[in-house]
């Protein structure tokens, strides 16, 4: 029964996130100033060209509909509902026409959650183990060094990091590309050795600074589980101190940092957008960005609203998971 | 064991140090720091100039005094408008309890997962680099009160059962009166520590969306700075204190608030635990 009622909370809280975010992407356009057709039309006759007035009126028609901006508020809300849940149709990007936003985000979003799940896996194994081994031997010089180290970097803005190695290795010390350029064929070892090796400064980036933060909060956890009861007696009976570390202390601390990972994929990502937009790397940020830069409404909203449903769904599936990792809610 | 940690004194230096910059600095700047073409351009730092001026003509150790200014403006506003909603409703979620707490629990869960910055690109976005930094202050308060409602909300409920507030519920005292002169006085503490942190998360927000050019424009704030000093080509120049002042300082800063966030939640609790 526990894990019925804890799977229904989740499910309920997933749902309305992404309700609750679908709405507001849908909302924000039409109350904020100025209306995405308007922005659009202007955009064209800047450019030069001189239209005659049947022709803006015409097109002014064409784009209201692409954009999905015909008919009552209400119908409009349950189209785009029906978009972004069921179809995932937001019509053609207007700055790579004919070409469906649906391509370029399923294009974009494996980069993405490529590049946010590798830095989570590798800060979140590499910080909960140095995290475990700074508090298990907590008196150390060695455990202090690093719990101070991991609190300088970790208040650091993903994208601020971002920038200062962008500075620091693609500029003053160029070891490492300003621009984010792939050869080779999709799928070859010579392609993934260039995505690697495109990919280094980002990933770092978002590793560094959550890095700091898994070691942080696992030296504290590890302090207050290792002086429990059960491991003192696991001490007592004379077991090997390394496997007191693993099988009594880590194996509960590590319990809460589940907890915490699925809650920081949400953060996670967004520092992601502003560091991808920074490096050019060719994932969800970077394409929001073209987006913004080029007045294509449908690939604006159209991105960011998976990027909610994208969220919620990685934060669901870890919530999930949950219960077959921790026995006390399984068997509870 | 020594009450105050050298982690609280070192970071309330760094914070106060960053006051000083931000309040007191700007009201001595000679003129407008962020018009164009005030001083000769590119002079390398001297006395006249601390870090010298850039290619716009601009003085940089007064334009960066003038970004700190708006950038702690942000952090500030919108930290006291989100504790003191998240206190509010923590509060009263926690201890009225029943069908109120499970709404106002379940509202902060989802506030809580809603992704807020691509919900921020969005507005700033259709709002073209006009969006005023209260437009951006406000969104960032409605997506950071549920933090500290949340913690609120489980220290009311902790609190409710204890002695005074039966005593004071006993007496007749209205569910007001109990929160605001029972409860509220318990949560201070704490609420500034989440306070300070909500300075940073705030900051931290605006100049992420100033980086990419997406805050308001006309603004100087700390991530402006940088956002300008990229779009003028500071790198290829070679401006360094141009682009690394900012750089520098939101690092220094936000260590700063990190110091004394977390310090003052330690100090507080082993105050509170002699108690």
């Amino acid at each position: 029964m526990h894990v019925i009622r804890f799977l229904a909370t989740r499910i309920i809280v997933y749902l309305l996130v992404v309700w609750i975010g679908v709405t507001i992407v849908f909302f924000v356009p039409r109350f904020v100033p100025g209306n995405p057709v308007d922005a659009m039309l202007g955009k064209m006759m800047s450019q030069g060209t001189n239209m005659d007035p049947k022709l803006v009126a015409s097109m002014r028609q064409t784009l209201t509909e692409l954009f999905g901006l015909e008919g009552t508020l209400w119908e409009q809300y349950s189209a785009f509902l029906t978009r972004v849940l069921l179809t995932r149709d937001f019509g053609p990007s207007l700055s790579y026409y004919p070409t469906p936003v649906s391509m370029l985000i399923g294009r974009a979003l494996p980069w993405s959650l490529g590049l946010m799940l590798t830095a989570l896996a590798i800060s979140w194994t590499l910080g909960n183990f140095i995290g475990l081994l700074a508090g298990y031997h907590n008196k150390s010089i060695a455990s202090k060094a690093i719990e101070t180290t991991a609190m300088l970097v970790y208040p650091i803005p993903y994208y601020i990091l971002a920038l200062l190695l962008v500075i620091l290795f693609a500029y003053v010390w160029p070891v490492f590309p300003f621009v984010f350029q792939v050869s080779g064929a999709p799928g070859t070892w010579q392609w993934m050795v260039s995505v690697a090796y495109n990919s280094f400064l980002p990933l770092m980036s978002i590793v560094i600074v959550s890095l700091g933060w898994w070691i942080i909060s696992m030296k504290a956890l590890a302090i207050d589980t290792k002086e429990e009861d059960f491991v003192q007696f696991a001490r007592y009976r004379g077991a090997n101190d390394n496997k007191v570390m693993i099988r009594y202390v880590a194996r509960t601390a590590i319990l809460p940092q589940i907890t915490v990972l699925a809650l920081s994929i949400g953060g996670v990502f967004g520092g992601s957008l502003i560091t991808e937009i920074l490096f050019g790397y060719p994932g969800m940020g970077s394409l929001i960005y073209k987006a913004i830069l080029g007045s294509d409404y449908n690939l604006m909203v159209g991105a960011i609203s998976l990027s909610i449903v994208a969220v919620a769904t990685a934060t669901l599936v870890l919530d999930i998971l949950y219960p077959f990792i921790d026995p006390r809610i399984r068997y509870n | 064991m020594r009450l105050v940690k050298p982690r609280l004194v070192v970071g309330l230096v760094i914070v106060g140090v960053f006051l000083v910059l931000g309040v007191i600095a700007p009201l001595f700047a000679p003129e407008d720091p962020t018009a164009w073409n005030t001083y000769f351009r590119n002079k390398p730092p001297s006395s006249l100039h601390l870090m010298g001026t850039n290619n716009l003509g601009q003085d940089i150790f007064w334009l960066l005094t003038w970004s700190i200014r708006n950038s702690l403006w942000i952090g500030l506003s919108v930290a006291a408008l989100a504790t003191a909603i998240g206190v509010l409703v923590g509060m009263l979620a926690g201890f009225v309890g029943g069908f109120l707490d499970r709404v106002l629990t379940l509202c902060m869960d989802v506030v809580i997962a809603v992704p807020s910055l691509p919900i921020l690109i969005l507005i700033s976005a259709l709002l073209g680099g006009n969006a005023s930094l209260v437009i951006i202050a406000m969104v960032l308060v409605i997506f950071n009160w549920p933090w500290p409602g949340r913690q609120a909300r489980a220290m009311a409920l902790s609190l409710r059962e204890r002695e005074f507030i039966n005593v004071a519920q006993a007496s007749g005292e209205s569910t007001a009166k109990i929160l605001i002169l029972e409860i509220l006085p318990f949560m201070l503490g704490w609420a500034l520590a989440n306070f300070v942190n909500t300075i940073l998360v705030a900051i931290a927000a605006e100049s992420g969306l100033a980086i990419i050019g997406l805050s308001s424009l006309k603004e100087a704030t700390l991530g402006t700075m940088i956002y300008w000093a990229m779009q003028h080509q500071a790198l290829l120049l070679e401006q360094w204190f141009w682009i690394l002042s900012p750089i520098l300082s939101i690092m220094l800063l936000f260590i700063g608030l990190f110091l004394v966030s977390t310090g003052w939640s330690d100090y507080f609790a082993t105050r509170r635990g002699r108690q």
